[in-house]
C-alpha cells in the first residue's frame, strides 16, 4: 500500500537522522584537542586520575567498539557519573527531564489551542485590524531575542505587579496549583516565542483552503456560512495545521534551553548549558541526545501528519 | 532607471527602519570617538539610573552604559555580518553548483543538508562548544555552517527554477560559458530574494550568536557583546531595574529594522514585476 510504504519511508529517514545524531554526539568525545582524559581534567591532572577516567570512558577501546558500547548503555538506561559530581547521571536525568516536559507542556497547552482560534478567527475576518496585530505580533516574536520577552515579562509581572515569583525554581514537594504558578512566567514566554508564527501558519493555511473552488461551490449552493466552515473547510485545514503545530513544538522544545536559563528553571536545558561550560561531556552527550532525538521525533510526526492528510503528497511525481 | 530613484519609490516602512540601521550603524561605528568615556572605564556606582551625563545609566561595574552598548554592537553587529556574509558565499556557490551540475554532486549535496538541517542548531552548537571551547573561530564556523545551509537550499532552488527559463536557453544557444550563464544570466535574476534572504540571515546570526553569549558561551571575553551585557546585567532585574533590557532592546531593535527591510525587498520585487508583466 502506498501509505504504510510513504510512512515507512519517512519513519526509515528519521532512523537515519537519529543515527547520524548518535556518531555526532558520540564524536563530540573523539574532537577533544589531544587525549580525551587530559583534555577533560587539565593540564596538572595526576597521571592515576587520567587512567581512572580514561577507563570511564572507555577510551582504551577501540573507536567502533566504543560506539556500540556507549549505544547499548544509553539504551539500557546506563548513564555513568557525572564528571564534575561524580553522581549517577540517570536519576538527575529523570528529575530535569520531567521539570521541562512539564513547562513545555504546559506551554504547549496554552499556545497551541490559542494558536488555532486566533488563527481560524483572523482567517475568516482577514483585512481587519486583526490582521495588522497578528503579523506585528509575529515580526517581533522573529525579532526578539527569548531573553529579551523573558526579562520583560519578568519585569513586568513578578517587580512591578508582583503577580508570579521571580525565581521559578520548582520541587516535588509543592503542590500541583504551586508549582504551575511558580512557571507562568517561563511558560508564558515559551507561548510568545511560538504563538505568532502558529498563529499565522494556521492563518495562511485556513485562507488556503478557502480559496479552493469547492468552497465557492458550496457557497452557491447556498450552505450557511457554519457550515461551510466545519464540513468543508476544517477538514481540509487540519492537515496542514496539525504540521504546523508539530514543527512549532519541535521550536518549542529547543527554545526552552534559554528561557529556562533566564528563570533558573531546573530543566535539561539549564542542565546542558549548565554541564557544557563545566565541560560536563557525559551530561552535554545525553542532553544533546535527548533534545536531538525529540526535535527528529516532532518533526518526523509534523511529515507524517502531513501525508495523512493531503493524498497529493501520497503520488509524488 | 538609476538605484538612487529606484530607492525613492520606497514606502515608510522602509526607509524609516532602513534610516534607524544607518543611525545605529554609525553610532556603533564612530560614536565612541565623541563620547568622554571609554567603556571599559569605571565612571560612576553601580547601576545608575538613566541621566544627562549618563544617558542609558551604569552597568553592573559602573561602567558608561551608552559606551558599553556602542563597543558591544561593534563585535555584535559585525560578527554577523561576517558571518552572513561567509554563510553566502558557501552557500550559494555549493547551491549553485549543485543545480548547475545536477546529477550525483546535487544528489550528496542535499542529503548532507537535509542531514544537517535535521539537528536543531542550538544543540549542535552547545555540543561543538563544549568540546571546542568558545572562541571566536568556533562560533562563527559553526554559525556559518548552519547559516549555509538555508541559503544553500534557497539558491538551488532558485537557479533550478531560473535555469529553465528562456533567456538561459538562449544564452547556451548563444553559446555562452558556464561562468557567463550563471554570473549574468542566473545570479542577477535571483540577487532580489538572495539579498532578502542575506537580511534575514543576518538576523538570525545576531540572535544565536546573542542567545550562546546570554547562556555564558557566546563570544568570550573581555570583548564586550550584547548578549554578553545582557548576561552580565542580568542580577540588576531581581531589585527591579532594566539595565539587562538596554542591550536586549538593542538586539531587537536592528533585528525588527532588517527584518522590515527585507520584507519591502520580497514585497517591491512582486510590485514590479506585476508592473513589467
Amino acid at each position: 500500500m502506498v501509505l504504510t510504504r510513504l510512512i515507512a519511508k519517512r519513519l526509515f529517514g528519521a532512523l537515519v537522522t537519529l543515527w547520524f545524531v548518535t556518531v555526532l554526539i558520540f564524536l563530540a568525545v573523539e574532537c577533544l584537542p589531544g587525549d580525551a582524559a587530559e583534555a577533560l581534567l587539565g593540564k596538572d591532572a595526576t597521571p592515576v586520575a587520567v587512567e581512572n577516567l580514561r577507563a570511564e570512558l572507555h577510551l582504551n577501546d577501540p573507536p567502533v567498539e566504543r560506539y556500540v558500547g556507549w549505544l547499548g548503555r544509553v539504551a539500557v538506561g546506563d548513564l555513568g557519573k557525572s564528571l564534575t559530581t561524580n553522581r549517577p547521571i540517570a536519576p538527575m536525568l529523570a528529575t530535569r527531564l520531567s521539570n521541562t516536559l512539564f513547562l513545555a507542556a504546559t506551554a504547549a497547552a496554552i499556545a497551541v489551542p490559542l494558536a488555532i482560534i486566533l488563527g481560524l478567527v483572523s482567517a475568516l475576518y482577514r483585512g481587519t485590524r486583526l490582521d495588522r496585530v497578528i503579523s506585528v505580533l509575529s515580526l517581533a516574536s522573529i525579532s526578539f531575542p527569548e531573553f529579551f520577552v523573558g526579562y520583560i515579562l519578568l519585569v513586568v509581572f513578578a517587580l512591578n505587579l508582583g503577580w508570579f515569583p521571580v525565581l521559578s525554581g520548582i520541587n516535588p514537594d509543592m503542590g500541583l496549583g504551586e508549582q504551575l504558578h511558580r512557571i507562568v512566567l517561563p511558560a508564558l514566554t515559551l507561548v510568545c516565542l511560538v504563538l505568532a508564527y502558529m498563529m499565522r501558519m494556521t492563518r495562511a493555511a485556513v485562507i488556503n483552503v478557502l480559496s479552493n473552488p469547492y468552497i465557492e461551490m458550496a457557497e452557491l449552493k447556498g450552505c450557511s456560512r457554519r457550515e461551510i466552515i466545519v464540513r468543508h473547510a476544517f477538514v481540509n485545514a487540519v492537515g496542514p495545521v496539525a504540521n504546523v503545530v508539530a514543527l512549532s513544538l519541535a521550536y518549542l522544545v529547543v527554545g526552552v534551553v534559554v528561557v529556562e536559563v533566564v528563570f533558573t528553571y531546573p530543566g535539561l536545558g539549564q542542565w546542558m548549558v549548565d554541564s557544557v561550560s563545566k565541560q560536563d561531556i557525559l551530561v552535554v552527550q545525553i542532553c544533546g541526545l535527548i533534545f536531538g532525538a525529540t526535535y527528529i521525533g516532532l518533526n518526523l510526526t509534523a511529515d507524517i501528519v502531513a501525508v495523512l492528510f493531503n493524498p497529493k503528497l501520497r503520488h509524488p511525481r | 532607471m538609476t538605484r538612487f530613484t529606484r530607492l525613492r519609490g520606497f514606502p515608510l516602512s522602509t526607509w524609516l527602519p532602513l534610516g534607524v540601521l544607518v543611525v545605529i550603524t554609525l553610532a556603533v561605528a564612530v560614536g565612541p570617538a565623541f563620547l568622554p568615556y571609554r567603556a571599559e572605564e569605571i565612571v560612576g556606582d553601580l547601576w545608575e539610573p538613566m541621566s544627562w551625563a549618563h544617558p542609558l545609566g551604569t552597568d553592573q561595574l559602573g561602567r558608561d552604559m551608552l559606551a558599553r552598548v556602542l563597543e558591544g554592537g561593534r563585535t555584535s553587529l559585525s560578527l554577523a555580518a561576517v558571518i552572513a556574509g561567509l554563510a553566502f558565499l558557501f552557500g550559494s556557490g555549493a547551491g549553485l553548483t549543485a543545480a548547475f551540475l545536477g546529477g550525483w554532486v546535487d544528489t550528496a549535496l542535499s542529503r548532507a543538508v537535509d542531514l544537517l538541517m535535521a539537528f536543531p542548531p542550538l544543540i549542535f552548537a552547545l555540543l561543538t562548544i563544549a568540546v571546542l571551547g568558545n572562541s571566536i573561530p568556533v562560533l562563527v564556523t559553526v554559525l556559518t555552517l548552519f547559516e549555509a545551509l538555508r541559503i544553500f537550499r534557497l539558491t538551488r532552488s532558485l537557479a533550478m527554477e531560473i535555469a529553465v527559463q528562456e533567456f538561459v536557453a538562449v544564452a547556451r544557444l548563444r553559446g555562452e560559458g558556464i561562468g557567463w550563464i550563471l554570473f549574468r544570466e542566473i545570479l542577477p535574476n535571483g540577487m532580489v530574494p538572495l539579498m532578502a534572504e542575506l537580511a534575514i540571515r543576518f538576523v538570525f546570526g545576531l540572535l544565536f550568536l546573542s542567545s550562546l553569549s546570554f547562556l555564558g558561551l557566546g563570544v568570550p571575553p573581555p570583548a564586550p557583546d550584547w548578549g554578553g551585557m545582557v548576561r552580565d546585567n542580568a542580577p540588576a532585574v531581581s531589585f527591579g531595574l532594566s539595565a539587562p533590557l538596554v542591550p536586549a532592546a538593542m538586539i531587537a531593535i536592528v533585528a525588527v529594522c532588517v527584518n522590515l527591510v527585507a520584507d519591502s525587498l520580497l514585497h517591491t520585487r512582486g510590485r514590479s514585476r506585476s508592473a513589467e508583466g
